[in-house]
C-alpha cells in the first residue's frame, strides 16, 4: 500500500473561489459560456472562445479518459518524497483536457485511453484536489 | 514590409563558464555585453537599443543603468527560453524602421549556483489549476513524449539518437559540460526521471549567458567583422487553447512557415539548424513542425546520423546544444543563435563546421510544451544570401 499523495492547497482567487468551494463538497464544476456554450478550461470569468464575460457553472460528470501520462520518478516541492506517482492529462467527458494525478492503480498499469473517474482528496484548507482513478475495477 | 536584409548580426559571445558562483547575474550580463560588442568591433557607447528578458533585475530599467547605456529603444519581451530569438526579430524590425542602428541583446543567469528562484508562475492565472500535481519541468515534456509515442510509434531509442548526436558534437567543445560521446544504450540505461524520459534525455543545468549585437546594413558595412544577415523571424505563443491541448506539436508549427516565407527559403535550403533541445522530444517535435520531415516521422528522421555534423543530412547543435554544452539560466535560446552565427561565419569547431554553410535556422522554445510555450524561429544567412 503506497502512502497517499500530498494534497497541497491551491491558491484561490475571487475568480476561482466557487470552483474550489465545490470540490470540498465532492463536486467538480466546469465553467461554461452562456453565450457560445463552450466549456471553459481552465475556469475563468472570460470565455476564450468568444470573449463573453457571461460565464456560468455546470457540474461535470467526473468521467474521462487518459490523454497522456508520465510516471514521475523525481518529485519536487511537496512531492519530493512521493515518487513514483502519476501526472496525467485526463480528457473529461465534457471535452477539456485537464492536468491531474492518477491514483488508485499501479503506475506501470496506466495506459493512454484508459477510462477514469474523479475522486477528491481533501487539502485540509476548505478545498479538495480533483484526481482520477480507474473507472473499472480490473479484478471484476 | 519585411526585415529580410535590413539587419545584420555583427557580434556574438557565449560566456565560457558553466558554473559561476563568484559572479552576480548583472555582472555576467556585463561580461557578455562587452564580449559581443568587442566581437563586433563596437563599444557600449555605440549601443542605441537594448534588449533583455524580465529575469534581469527589473528588466531593461535595471540593466540599462548597470551597463551605462543611453538607448532610444528598449524591449524586454518575455517568452522564456525563446525570448532572445524574439529580441533579434524585434531589433531587426526596429532597425528597419529607423528607430535604432546598434541593438544589444544580453542574457545571463545562475540556474546551477542559485537553483531555486521564486517560481515565475506563482501569480499566473493557470497556477491555481496546475501547481498542485507535482509536475516538474521534465514531467511536462514527458507527457508530450508519451503522447507522441502513442500516436506515431516514436521510441525511446529514437529520442536517444538526438542526445547521441549532441554528444558527438560536444566532444569538440572545450567549454561543454558533457564532453563524452554517449550511445543509444547509455541513454536508455540512464535513470528514468519522468517516464518515458531518462536523465540523458534532459539538458544540462548551467550558469552562464550570452549576447548578440544586431546592426543596420550601414553600420555592418563599416565593420571589419564578418556579419550575418537576418533573413526572417517569427514568434508565437502556443497554449492549451481552452482545454484542447494537443501535445504532439509545438509553436514551431506556426513560426516555421512564417519565418521561411519572410526569408524566401524553405527547409531544403537550410544548411545548419540550432534546435532548442531542453529535452530530446523537444527536438523531434520541432523538426517535424518546421517541416524538415512529416508530422510524426521525427523519430525515424533522426536515425542514421541525420543530425550529426558535418556530413549528416541536417547537422544540428554543433556546440553540443543544451543537451551537452550549455543551457544557461534554463534558457537555451541565446546559445542557439550564437552557434548559428559561428556556422555562418565558418567559425564553428573544424570537426563540426558545415561545409559552405549559407543558410542557418535557429529555433527557440520557452515555457512548457505541456501547457503554454513561447516559440521563435530565426533564419540567418551569409552576407551574400
Amino acid at each position: 500500500m503506497t502512502p497517499p499523495l500530498p494534497a497541497p492547497a491551491p491558491a484561490r482567487t475571487p475568480e476561482t473561489d466557487e470552483f474550489w468551494a465545490a470540490t470540498s463538497t465532492g463536486r467538480l464544476l466546469l465553467a461554461r459560456c452562456a453565450q457560445c456554450t463552450a466549456v471553459i478550461w481552465y475556469p475563468r470569468a472570460l470565455c476564450p472562445d468568444c470573449g463573453s464575460t457571461s460565464v456560468t457553472w455546470i457540474e461535470a460528470s467526473g468521467l474521462g479518459t487518459v490523454y497522456s501520462f508520465t510516471v514521475v520518478h523525481r518529485g519536487t516541492g511537496p512531492y519530493r518524497d512521493a515518487a513514483p506517482y502519476v501526472v496525467a492529462y485526463v480528457e473529461l467527458a465534457e471535452g477539456p483536457r485537464v492536468l491531474t494525478n492518477l491514483i488508485g492503480c499501479a503506475p506501470d498499469q496506466v495506459q493512454i485511453g484508459q477510462r477514469v473517474r474523479v475522486v477528491f482528496c481533501d487539502t485540509g484548507e476548505g478545498s479538495s484536489l480533483y484526481r482520477f482513478e480507474p473507472a473499472e475495477d480490473p479484478s471484476q | 514590409m519585411t526585415i529580410r536584409g535590413q539587419a545584420f548580426i555583427a557580434g556574438a559571445y557565449e560566456h565560457p563558464r558553466r558554473e559561476i558562483p563568484d559572479r552576480s547575474v548583472a555582472q555576467i550580463h556585463g561580461e557578455v555585453a562587452l564580449g559581443a560588442l568587442a566581437d563586433a568591433g563596437l563599444g557600449l557607447a555605440d549601443v542605441d537599443a537594448y534588449f533583455c528578458d524580465s529575469a534581469a533585475g527589473f528588466g531593461p530599467i535595471s540593466m540599462v543603468e548597470y551597463l551605462g547605456l543611453q538607448p532610444r529603444y528598449v524591449d524586454s519581451t518575455e517568452t522564456g527560453g525563446s525570448s532572445y530569438l524574439v529580441h533579434v526579430g524585434h531589433a531587426a524590425a526596429a532597425i528597419a524602421t529607423g528607430r535604432c542602428q546598434v541593438a544589444l541583446v544580453t542574457m545571463a543567469g545562475l540556474a546551477r549556483s542559485l537553483p531555486h528562484p521564486a517560481a515565475r508562475t506563482s501569480g499566473s492565472p493557470e497556477a491555481t489549476f496546475e501547481a498542485m500535481w507535482g509536475m516538474s519541468v521534465v514531467a511536462g515534456y514527458a507527457l508530450a513524449a508519451q503522447r507522441h509515442m502513442f500516436e506515431f510509434g516514436t521510441t525511446s531509442a529514437q529520442l536517444a539518437e538526438v542526445k547521441v548526436a549532441a554528444s558527438l558534437h560536444a566532444q569538440h567543445n572545450p567549454h561543454a559540460v558533457l564532453r563524452h560521446p554517449v550511445t543509444v544504450d547509455e541513454v536508455l540505461a540512464s535513470p528514468l526521471i519522468s517516464s518515458p524520459l531518462h536523465r540523458l534525455d534532459c539538458c544540462v543545468v548551467t550558469d552562464g549567458g550570452g549576447a548578440v549585437v544586431i546592426v543596420s546594413p550601414e553600420v555592418a558595412r563599416d565593420l571589419d567583422r564578418t556579419c550575418v544577415k537576418v533573413l526572417g523571424q517569427a514568434e508565437a505563443v502556443k497554449h492549451t487553447n481552452n482545454g484542447r491541448i494537443d501535445l504532439t506539436y509545438t509553436g514551431a508549427a506556426a513560426t516555421g512557415p512564417r519565418a521561411f516565407a519572410e526569408a524566401g527559403v524553405g527547409p531544403k535550403d537550410v544548411d545548419y539548424v540550432s534546435i532548442y533541445d531542453s529535452f530530446t522530444i523537444t527536438v523531434v517535435e520541432t523538426l517535424e513542425d518546421l517541416g524538415f520531415c512529416e508530422k510524426g516521422a521525427g523519430g525515424r528522421f533522426v536515425l542514421d546520423g541525420t543530425l550529426v555534423a558535418p556530413h549528416g543530412k541536417l547537422p544540428f547543435n554543433t556546440d553540443g546544444g543544451g543537451l551537452c554544452n550549455n543551457h544557461p539560466s534554463n534558457r537555451g535560446g541565446m546559445t542557439k543563435v550564437i552557434e548559428a552565427v559561428r556556422q555562418l561565419r565558418g567559425e564553428a569547431h573544424l570537426a563540426v563546421q558545415v561545409p559552405d554553410c549559407q543558410v542557418a535556422l535557429a529555433h527557440g522554445t520557452g515555457g512548457s510544451i505541456a501547457t503554454r510555450m513561447g516559440s521563435a524561429t530565426l533564419i540567418l544567412g551569409t552576407e551574400d544570401t
